[in-house]
């Protein structure tokens, strides 16, 4: 059977999800031992979702992500080193340790700082879509939001308008059906709270499992297609789930053991390893070589992390106006 | 040189950045719709005819979108201009204004620019208690917004020029009794005055003097510098000299020319329609309490809107808003003291 995708690009995409989920579990350790300070916010269990909608982006094209970054930061290609200084507040940090774990982004690859105001990206993203719009320059748009989003005023706002005005911007909800530990049924009465709304604005919509890597690939591509043919915006809503907590605190006494079983037993890097192996794409020696791999690089970049310079005291006082501004 | 009114002012000076500059584009509510008013104030009536609705966009009702695109396209190559209409609407976008539009240059280590200018009409005028506010203050009180509000035609053109090449966002309050221009408001101030019809900007930090004096300094902005103005001329026929400031911007903020003028009249009084506590005067008082007490022979006097909404009942609004009698009063207070 022919493949839809190269060899090299669903490995590149293996990879990729790998490092995610190397990054969260070592991110979280360094929590739970104290080391790292501040709060975390983990996309284990959805790394699917960054990588099947970033892997086919440019680098210039833009994406705009929530206070659970991390997947969408490594997907679209901010570094590792750079992500894991942020995180220990050092002046190598992507934000310069200004930003810390829920403001990561680099706007170089086209990520901008991501926002930990739910639905405070929605319009900022239909913003940036105006603006590529405006100056021609074919890039496109990624929002994320979870489903707790699509209950923000902003949400409305920013659909409608992107609707309206035919923005190259697809806004993808990562339904992982709780809103911090509220399920989305005690809050919402439809189904799929993103995607069944998008017709109230005359907005294209897909859904897809958000834990197959390809379905979530082949929606994103049928998105970004129909953005920078000028065709307009998408709604775009992954059924996942996290395999952690909300946050650091948050030991997920509000979810059904069986919903996790039935999750948990479809793990996006599991059913993605399960698809490479039956398709004579890899082999477990190759796969775990990759994932050995990147578990030393991630263990690296903790250790220099560790021993980065912390920014100067003075720079707390610089950058509230552009060119490092003062008051 | 032209003789025109503030809203012309503001517009001249938009018309000639978006001229000069491909990468401003206006929008707002009923920005410029044809048969419209160009949003509430004619500021931008006409602006669709000279650049095309690409670059002059009516937005939805909805101010999250307005800041939020103002933010997102400023931050990646565009200088939007937008407007609400009535600046009480900002307190539905102050996610975006507050959170986002402020902070979004220092979260990201300086690496990203918000040039943004963010228009609000503000000032009682008999519409009631959300059509009315002066709270100027309430954002100076947000790191990374610049504040800024002209109180002249040659200031309202220099300054949102000066706001539009800024590489921050700016606020601009622009009182709706001082616009002038072919929308007439009861009781509005006729402020027509010469505006060059060349290149120029007023830089921000500076405050104008509008009067001099020696006896006492007064501080006031938008419609109450006119105000104070007034007073200070009645003070003059009864002998008393009043020196009148015009801050111009909020932030960046010109202590030093207050301070000058201090330390030769020796009182400060300080006038504006935003409420009472915690208004920008505030900052003001305790800034001379904190390093230039030696300097005041009386205590910082301040006359301000009490901690009120504004009422409707032109007499009620009339009581609360600091009137030229009110201000008149407090001169010959202080200068007794």
């Amino acid at each position: 059977m022919k493949l839809e995708h190269s060899k090299k690009k669903l490995l590149g995409m293996y990879e990729r999800m790998s490092l995610i989920r190397k990054y969260e579990e070592c991110i979280y350790f360094l929590f739970l031992e104290g080391i790292m300070p501040g709060s975390i916010h983990q996309s284990t269990g959805q790394e699917a979702c960054a990588v099947g909608m970033l892997y086919d982006l440019k680098t210039d094209d833009y994406v705009a992500s929530t206070h659970r970054p991390a997947g969408h930061c490594l997907a679209k290609g901010v570094t590792l080193q750079s992500m894991m200084c942020e995180m220990f507040g050092k002046e190598e940090g992507c934000c310069h340790g200004k930003g810390g774990a829920m403001h990561t982004g680099d706007i170089n690859v086209g990520v901008i700082p991501s926002n930990a105001i739910v639905g405070g990206n929605l319009p900022i993203a239909a913003g940036i879509a105006l603006s590529c719009k405006l100056q021609k320059t074919n890039q496109v748009v990624v929002c994320f939001m979870g489903d707790g989003a699509t209950n923000e005023g902003a949400f409305h706002e920013s659909l409608n308008a992107a609707a309206v005005w035919k923005l190259p911007v697809i806004y993808v909800c990562e339904n992982n059906l709780y809103s911090a530990t509220t399920s989305i049924k005690m809050t919402t009465n439809i189904d799929n709270p993103a995607a069944d709304r998008a017709c109230a604005y005359g907005m294209e919509s897909e859904i897809a499992d958000g834990n197959d890597v390809l379905a979530v690939n082949a929606a994103a591509a049928r998105a970004i297609k129909r953005a920078r043919s000028g065709k307009g915006p998408t709604v775009i809503e992954l059924k996942t789930y996290r395999r952690v907590g909300h946050s650091r605190n948050d030991a997920c006494g509000y979810r059904p053991s069986k919903e996790q079983d039935l999750w948990f037993a479809r793990d996006p890097l599991m059913l993605f390893r399960d698809y490479l192996l039956k398709n004579d794409v890899s082999t477990e020696k190759t796969l775990d070589a990759i994932d050995n791999r990147i578990e030393q690089e991630v263990e690296a970049a903790v250790e220099y992390a560790q021993n980065a310079d912390e920014p100067p005291e003075s720079s707390a006082l610089l950058d509230i106006f552009w060119k490092g501004g003062q008051i | 040189m032209a003789l025109i009114g503030i809203a012309d002012a503001l517009r001249t000076g938009i018309m000639e950045e978006m001229h000069a500059d491909e990468t401003i584009f206006c929008l707002g509510e009923d920005v410029d719709i044809e048969g419209g008013m160009g949003g509430a104030f004619t500021v931008t009536r006409g602006l669709t005819k000279e650049f095309g609705p690409e670059r002059v966009i009516n937005t939805p009702i909805s101010e999250i979108l307005i800041s939020g695109v103002a933010v997102g396209a400023a931050m990646t190559g565009m200088r939007p201009v937008a407007d609400l209409q009535y600046g009480d609407f900002l307190f539905c976008m102050m996610d975006q204004l507050v959170n986002q539009a402020a902070k979004m240059c220092y979260m990201s280590g300086g690496t990203i620019k918000v040039p943004m200018v963010m228009r609000a009409p503000c000032g009682a005028t008999n519409r009631g208690a959300q059509h009315a506010q002066s709270f100027e203050g309430f954002f100076t009180h947000v790191p990374g917004l610049k504040v800024i509000c002209p109180s002249t035609p040659y200031d309202a053109k220099g300054m949102i020029k000066q706001a539009i090449r800024d590489d921050n966002p700016v606020v601009v309050f622009e009182h709706k009794l001082l616009y002038g221009g072919s929308r007439k408001e009861k009781d509005a101030l006729q402020t027509s005055g010469e505006v060059p019809e060349t290149d120029y900007t007023v830089e921000f930090g500076k405050a104008a003097i509008r009067r001099k004096g020696t006896d006492l300094t007064i501080v006031a902005n938008l419609l109450m510098s006119y105000r104070a103005q007034e007073a200070a001329a009645l003070a003059e026929k009864n002998g008393i000299s009043c020196e009148v400031i015009d801050p111009r911007s909020l932030v960046p903020f010109d202590y030093q020319t207050m301070e000058t003028s201090v330390k030769k009249t020796g009182k400060l009084l300080i006038v504006h329609e935003d409420v009472y506590t915690n208004g920008w005067g505030a900052q003001l008082s305790a800034h001379f309490a904190e390093k230039c007490i030696y300097d005041l022979d009386a205590p910082v006097m301040r006359i301000a809107t009490p901690d009120t909404p504004i009422p409707f009942a032109p007499n009620l609004e009339n009581f609360v808003i600091p009137s030229k009698e009110r201000i008149y009063q407090a001169i010959v207070d202080l200068a007794n003291q």
